[in-house]
């Protein structure tokens, strides 16, 4: 069974987890700094559209994603005339909505250890001459080390293990946008428990890993401030 | 010498800070006031880490912020160093990491001043591979100032560095923070609410209240007034006298010292004949007597003439007595002034004990010490 066996839903969800994490590290970080640092009364109407996709139900996050990408609209019609084909049930598309989907995980954690850090040591820095984007770089982000961790397992993780934005949105193409959550639905419809049983207990393996991650990250990398 | 111009305005829930001086910063000069007062604001609207702060910032003729803000020169232009109260080392490097993010990052270069130079004056060699919160208190504060010496700084902000650290060790760092300006030619403004820390290091002081500067001047002229003395420090305000040693006398471990107005015996001080060393005489350690007395313990009497008198509410009373070109203040009872008649003009003696006398190895601005002393009017002992 295992020579014929199909890992390809597994191994297309971790890649859209790699590429959905890297991709938001970069995109969740100059908004949690500017969340953490901003005092601009619009803080509370961004944090709150941030934290969005907490309480959303999947399939309604994933139901606007499809309307927004089909097309007819105007982000779907823009990605169709400048690459040609369409953003829904593509890999691309995979990804702009894990990105939205998994966004707190990594805003909120990332915010919570930029605040820890706090504006001494930025000020600090401005006063030995260093520029903000500098202090950023050398001083805020290495003293922020374990919100980054957090942040990073977090993303991927909670990629990994989404199901109903992906369904809406990919759909189920084998080896483009059938990732390991929906191969384990399908398998279940069709009574084929055993290769059920081979997905899940991959994903249980890497779950628990990946929180196991988090846990030693938290104790190797103590925040220490002041 | 260098100038800083300043006409600001900041405000903040209630409090107001206004300040209009121009100071013309050497040595040490030492923001004082009561906490509360906006030294810390004035010292971060210097540094430029007040973005609020409207008004006019010079150094040296070169602006850092004018009109309102629409001229701001961030913090990390202003060549400007600044050694915060809780040190703020970067927890993420060793102390030789921090002091290399400072010495990579100076804006100017120089030529006397390399790592070593910095590491020796402050005593570091021992703390470089430590990490700063393995760092006692002090070693924290000397690893902060070294660090902000390196960006070869126009002149160095020190807010209140020493607050909380204990006595002791606070008497171990005093010396590196006095040498600074003299080894490595910067200017200090140093931000602190403890007056003996004045006496022993600056040469001029402003004095704050309420978000203006009251008064600046030399730290003997204002100590000395008595219209600042619900300023100057309620209960540990004094006079601070500039002398010179003139003999030691090993055996009752006393030193005498000379000043233009008379001598005193005070406890023994470690220094050559001839150095110059700095008095500071408390108000309330003063005794005044109308005439010649006999049978006394203490072993100083200054004569000189009442030049002020200044009541306040309760049951002291501040006597301001002029001993030549000095002053010393005697605080006592509104019921001794009426019992000795004391007035102004009256002619005293100022009694004070030698062991309630402190001194400050003095650093005079200008001139050098040892032509003086030749030169002087005081002669050394042989």
């Amino acid at each position: 069974m295992t020579g014929s066996f199909d890992f390809s839903p597994l191994w297309l969800s971790l890649l859209l987890a790699a590429v959905t994490t890297f991709v938001l590290l970069i995109v969740a970080t100059p908004l949690a700094w500017w969340l953490a640092s901003t005092r601009s009364r619009i803080k509370v109407v961004i944090e709150a559209i941030t934290a969005l996709p907490l309480v959303l139900p999947p399939t309604v996050l994933g139901f606007y994603l499809l309307i927004l990408m089909s097309p007819t609209a105007p982000i779907g019609n823009f990605w169709r005339t400048l690459t040609g084909s369409t953003l829904a049930f593509s890999f691309t598309g995979l990804v702009l909505a894990s990105v939205i989907y998994s966004l707190p995980f990594a805003v909120q954690p990332l915010q919570t250890a930029f605040e820890a850090v706090g504006r001494g040591p930025v000020e600090a820095a401005a006063t030995l001459g260093a520029s903000p984007f500098d202090a950023f770089v050398t001083v805020v982000s290495p003293l922020a080390l374990r919100g980054y961790i957090t942040a990073a397992v977090l993303s991927f993780a909670h990629t990994i293990g989404e199901f109903g934005v992906v369904l809406m949105v990919g759909g189920s193409i084998p080896g483009r946008t059938k990732v390991i959550s929906i191969a384990i639905y399908e398998h279940v419809e069709t009574i084929d428990y055993a290769s059920a049983h081979v997905l899940s207990g991959a994903m249980l393996l890497l779950s628990f890993c990946s929180l196991m991650l988090v846990f030693i990250a938290n104790r190797r990398f103590p925040v220490r401030i002041g | 010498m260098s100038l800083l111009e300043l006409d600001v305005r900041m405000t903040f829930d209630k409090f107001t800070l206004a300040v209009e001086n121009t100071i013309a910063l050497e040595g040490i000069t030492a923001l004082f006031g009561h906490s509360g007062s906006g030294k810390t604001t004035l010292l971060r609207i210097i540094a430029g880490l007040e973005h609020n702060a409207t008004g006019r910032v010079a150094f040296n003729s070169e602006t850092w912020q004018c009109n309102s803000g629409r001229t701001f020169m961030p913090a990390f232009r202003r060549a400007v160093g600044y050694v915060f109260q809780d040190a703020r080392l970067f927890n993420h490097l060793d102390v030789a990491g921090n002091l290399a993010f400072a010495q990579c990052r100076a804006s100017r270069h120089s030529t006397t001043l390399n790592r070593d130079t910095v590491v020796k004056a402050l005593d570091l060699s021992g703390l470089l591979s430590r990490t700063p919160y393995t760092l006692s208190g002090g070693e924290r504060q000397r690893v902060a100032l070294a660090r902000s010496l390196l960006t070869v700084p126009r002149m160095i902000l020190m807010d209140e560095p020493l607050a909380s650290i204990d006595g002791r060790r606070k008497r171990e760092i005093l010396p590196y923070i006095e040498r600074l300006p003299r080894d490595f030619g910067v200017p200090v403004i140093y931000v602190t609410h403890a007056i003996d820390e004045v006496a022993a290091m600056a040469e001029n002081m402003l004095l704050m209240s309420e978000g203006r500067i009251v008064a600046t001047g030399p730290v003997t002229e204002i100590l000395s007034r008595l219209d600042l003395f619900p300023l100057t420090g309620r209960f540990e305000a004094g006079a601070v006298i500039e002398a010179r040693v003139i003999a030691h006398d090993i055996g009752d471990h006393l030193t005498d010292v000379a000043f233009a107005g008379g001598q005193l015996s005070i406890p023994l001080v470690d220094i050559p004949v001839g150095s110059p060393l700095r008095v500071r005489i408390r108000a309330r350690d003063v005794v005044l007597a109308m005439g010649e007395t006999t049978g006394l313990s203490a072993n100083n009497a200054l004569h000189g003439v009442i030049s002020g008198i200044r009541e306040d509410a309760g049951a002291m009373v501040d006597v301001q007595i002029t001993c030549g070109s000095a002053q010393v203040i005697s605080r006592v009872t509104r019921r001794s002034v009426r019992r000795l008649g004391l007035a102004l003009g009256t002619a005293v003696i100022a009694i004070v004990k030698s062991i309630t006398i402190d001194s400050h190895r003095g650093n005079p601005p200008q001139q050098i010490p040892q032509k003086q002393s030749s030169g002087g009017d005081i002669a050394p002992e042989p």
